[in-house]
C-alpha cells in the first residue's frame, strides 16, 4: 500500500508532535476497536469454568478444547462448505449479470430501455427485509425452499451492483469501442475482450462487496431453510447456540472461525477492497 | 432530431464525404438496436425474485392468506385498518426508528472522526484501516453472540473494563443502547472508508494555496475540508438510515429472537416476519412489510429531492 500524495513535503523527519499525538490517538482508537476481538480469542481459549469466573484477559488454563469440539461438532466443516458453494455462486452470478445489464444500459438502445432503468432503480428501494414474506411465498411456489437454488438465486438481482456497473461503464470513452468495431468486432465480442478486462477495478468491487454480502447474509438463509445440512455459517452459529446451551468458549470459537476467513480475504485483497469502497462511494455521490 | 438536422446538412451543403469510419459509426450504433439481449438475464432474475414478491405482497396484503397458501380469501382493507391499531406495529416500528436516531448520528461523528486522524498520520495507515474495518467483515450472528458475550453483567469484558455491574441486556432502559454499541463497533468502518476516500480525492494544492494565503489548519479544515465533504456525509446518512430503520439480525441474535426486556427491542422487520413465520399471517405480514416501504421510499426520494434541489441552487 503506498498512498502516493505525500501528506509532509518538507523533507525532515515525519515524527513531529504532532504525528506522534495523532499516531498515538490511533493507536488508542485501533487497541479499543480490536478489545473485543481480543476478548473473544482470549475467552476461546479458556475452560468453560474459567470463561466464567472473574473477568481477566489471559487464560491461565490455556485450552484447544472448545475450538476441538467446535470442530468435532460435525456441522462446521459443512456450514463452511454451504457458505462457500453459496457465496461463490452467487458472486459469479451477480457479475455475469450485473455486467451484461450494466452495459446493456449505458450503450446499447432497445424499445422500453427508459421503462426497465427505471424499474431497476425502484428496486434499490426494495430489500430482502421489506419483501421477506412475500418472497419466501414465491420461492415457495417455485418449489425451492430447503435448496441450495432456493439460497442462491434470491440473492442475485441486486440493482445496485447494475447501477455502479452502468456508471462505470458510461464512464469509458466510447471511441476504444468505436474503433473495434470498425475492426469488425462484434458487440458481444467487444463486450467480452475489450470492455470487461478494462472494468476490473469496478469489477473486483462489485464482486467483493457481492462475496461478503453473501457470506454473511443472515435472514435470507435464515428465512428458507430449516435443515442443519443446508445452514450456511452464520445460520448454523446463531440458531445452534440454543440446542447446545451457552458455552462461552465454544460459542466464541464459532465466531471467530465464521469470521476469520474473510478478515483473511481482507489482509490480502485490502487495496483492492479500499479502492472498492472509494469506487462505489464517488459512484453515489 | 440531431440526425433529422445532419441529414438536412448533409444534403444541403455537403461539407464533405462521409468516410468509412462515419459510416460504421452510424452502423455500429445502429446494430446496437437489439441491446435488450444484454438486460435479459439480469430481468429474468429480478422479474422472479424482486418484481414478483412485490406484485405478490401487495396482493397477499388484501387477504387473509396463510403460510400455506390455501383459502385465501379477498378482505379488502382490513389488514391495514388492523395494522393502524395494532399497538405492537407501532412499538416496534418505534424501535427501528429510535434505533436508527441513535444510530445514524453516532455512526457518522466516529467514521468522520477516525477518517480524519487516519488520513492525517503519516505512518500505518495500512494498520488503523484493518483495525476500523475489521468488525464489518463478521457476520451479524456473529456480532449478535459476541456482543451477548460482552454485555453480559458480571463476566462480561464491558463491565469488566469500566468496572461497572450494568445489567446492561436484562433492562429496558439499556437494552436498545447495547444493539446501537454492537451496531456503531460492527458497520462504523464502511462509512470511515466512504469518509477516507473522500479525503484523498480533495486536491491538495487547495490546502497548499491557502497555506500560501495564511490560512491556519483550522481555518484550511473549516473552508476545504468541511465543504468538500459535504456530499459524501450526506451519502453515508442516507444509506445508514436506510440501513437502520431494516434492522434485525443483530438485534434478534443478542435477545435470542425474543423481543428482549420488557418487549423493548423488538424491531419492525422482527415484528413483520414473526407475524408470517410464527403466527402464518402471510397476509397481514405483508401489509405491515408495504408500511415499512413506504418510509423507506420516503427517505429515498426525499434525498433525491434533496440532491436535486440543491443542484439547482449551484446551478443558478
Amino acid at each position: 500500500m503506498t498512498t502516493p500524495s505525500p501528506t509532509l513535503r518538507k523533507p525532515r523527519s515525519t515524527w513531529t508532535p504532532a504525528q506522534i499525538a495523532l499516531t498515538v490517538v490511533a493507536l488508542a482508537l485501533s487497541v479499543i476497536w480490536m478489545a473485543p476481538l481480543a476478548w473473544a480469542l482470549s475467552t476461546s481459549l479458556k475452560t468453560p469454568a474459567e470463561s466464567v469466573a472473574s473477568p481477566h484477559w489471559i487464560p491461565k488454563d490455556f485450552t484447544l478444547d472448545s475450538w476441538r469440539k467446535v470442530f468435532e461438532a460435525g456441522n462446521i466443516p459443512n456450514w463452511f462448505v454451504n457458505s462457500l458453494v453459496v457465496s461463490v455462486c452467487v458472486t459469479f452470478i451477480v457479475l455475469l449479470v450485473a455486467s451484461l445489464a450494466g452495459y446493456g444500459f449505458a450503450r446499447t438502445e432497445f424499445r422500453g430501455k427508459s421503462v426497465l432503468m427505471a424499474v431497476t432503480m425502484a428496486g434499490l428501494m426494495f430489500s430482502p427485509a421489506i419483501l421477506g414474506v412475500p418472497l419466501f411465498t414465491t420461492v415457495q411456489s417455485l418449489g425451492m425452499v430447503d435448496t441450495y437454488w432456493g439460497m442462491i438465486l434470491p440473492q442475485c438481482a441486486p440493482a445496485a451492483m447494475v447501477y455502479i456497473l452502468y456508471k462505470f461503464f458510461q464512464s469509458l470513452p466510447r471511441e476504444l469501442e468505436e474503433a473495434a468495431f470498425i475492426d469488425g468486432a462484434g458487440r458481444w465480442r467487444i463486450f467480452f475482450t475489450l470492455v470487461l478486462p478494462l472494468s476490473k477495478p469496478s469489477l473486483s468491487a462489485v464482486g467483493i462487496f457481492t462475496f461478503i454480502a453473501s457470506w454473511n447474509n443472515f435472514l435470507w438463509p435464515y428465512m428458507v431453510t430449516n435443515n442443519p445440512d443446508l445452514m450456511t455459517m452464520p445460520n448454523g452459529i446463531a440458531t445452534v447456540q440454543n440446542a447446545f446451551g451457552i458455552v462461552w468458549p465454544q460459542l466464541m470459537a464459532g465466531g471467530l472461525i465464521a469470521g476469520l476467513p474473510l478478515i483473511v480475504v481482507f489482509v490480502f485483497f485490502q487495496s483492492q477492497i479500499v479502492r472498492g469502497v472509494a469506487h462505489t462511494g464517488l459512484a453515489g455521490q | 432530431m440531431s440526425s433529422a438536422t445532419s441529414t438536412v446538412a448533409a444534403t444541403t451543403l455537403r461539407p464533405r464525404a462521409t468516410t468509412a469510419a462515419d459510416s460504421a459509426r452510424l452502423r455500429w450504433s445502429r446494430r446496437f438496436q437489439h441491446g435488450g439481449w444484454f438486460v435479459a438475464p439480469f430481468f429474468v432474475l429480478y422479474g422472479l425474485f424482486v418484481l414478483l414478491p412485490v406484485v405478490r405482497g401487495l396482493y397477499l396484503s388484501f387477504t387473509d392468506a396463510n403460510i400455506s397458501g390455501d383459502h385465501t380469501n379477498f378482505v379488502g382493507l382490513a389488514n391495514y385498518r388492523e395494522a393502524l391499531k395494532d399497538d405492537l406495529v407501532w412499538n416496534s416500528l418505534w424501535h427501528s426508528v429510535q434505533f436508527t436516531l441513535y444510530v445514524v448520528p453516532c455512526i457518522v461523528v466516529v467514521a468522520l472522526l477516525m477518517a480524519l486522524i487516519a488520513h492525517h498520520t503519516v505512518h500505518f495507515k495500512w494498520l488503523w484501516r484493518l483495525c476500523f474495518f475489521a468488525p464489518f467483515l463478521l457476520p451479524s450472528a456473529v456480532i449478535g453472540n459476541l456482543w451477548w458475550w460482552l454485555f453480559q453483567p458480571t463476566n462480561g469484558m464491558v463491565n469488566h473494563v469500566l468496572g461497572l455491574t450494568t445489567p446492561w441486556l436484562t433492562q429496558k432502559s439499556t437494552a436498545l443502547l447495547a444493539v446501537v454499541v454492537a451496531t456503531l463497533w460492527w458497520t462504523v468502518g464502511f462509512s470511515f472508508l466512504l469518509f477516507l476516500a473522500a479525503l484523498q480525492n480533495i486536491p491538495q494544492h487547495l490546502y497548499e494555496a491557502a497555506e500560501l494565503d495564511g490560512a491556519n489548519a483550522f481555518q484550511r479544515m473549516l473552508h476545504i475540508t468541511v465543504p468538500n465533504l459535504r456530499n459524501i456525509t450526506g451519502l453515508v446518512i442516507a444509506l445508514q438510515i436506510l440501513a437502520s430503520l431494516q434492522v434485525f439480525d443483530q438485534a434478534v441474535v443478542m435477545y435470542q429472537f425474543g423481543p428482549g426486556p420488557e418487549e423493548s427491542t423488538r424491531t419492525f422487520v422482527q415484528y413483520t416476519l414473526e407475524q408470517g413465520f410464527t403466527s402464518y399471517r402471510v397476509g397481514y405480514a405483508s401489509a405491515i412489510s408495504f408500511v415499512l416501504f413506504l418510509i423507506i421510499a420516503a427517505v429515498a426520494l426525499g434525498r433525491m429531492w434533496l440532491l436535486r434541489s440543491r443542484e439547482e441552487g449551484i446551478s443558478r
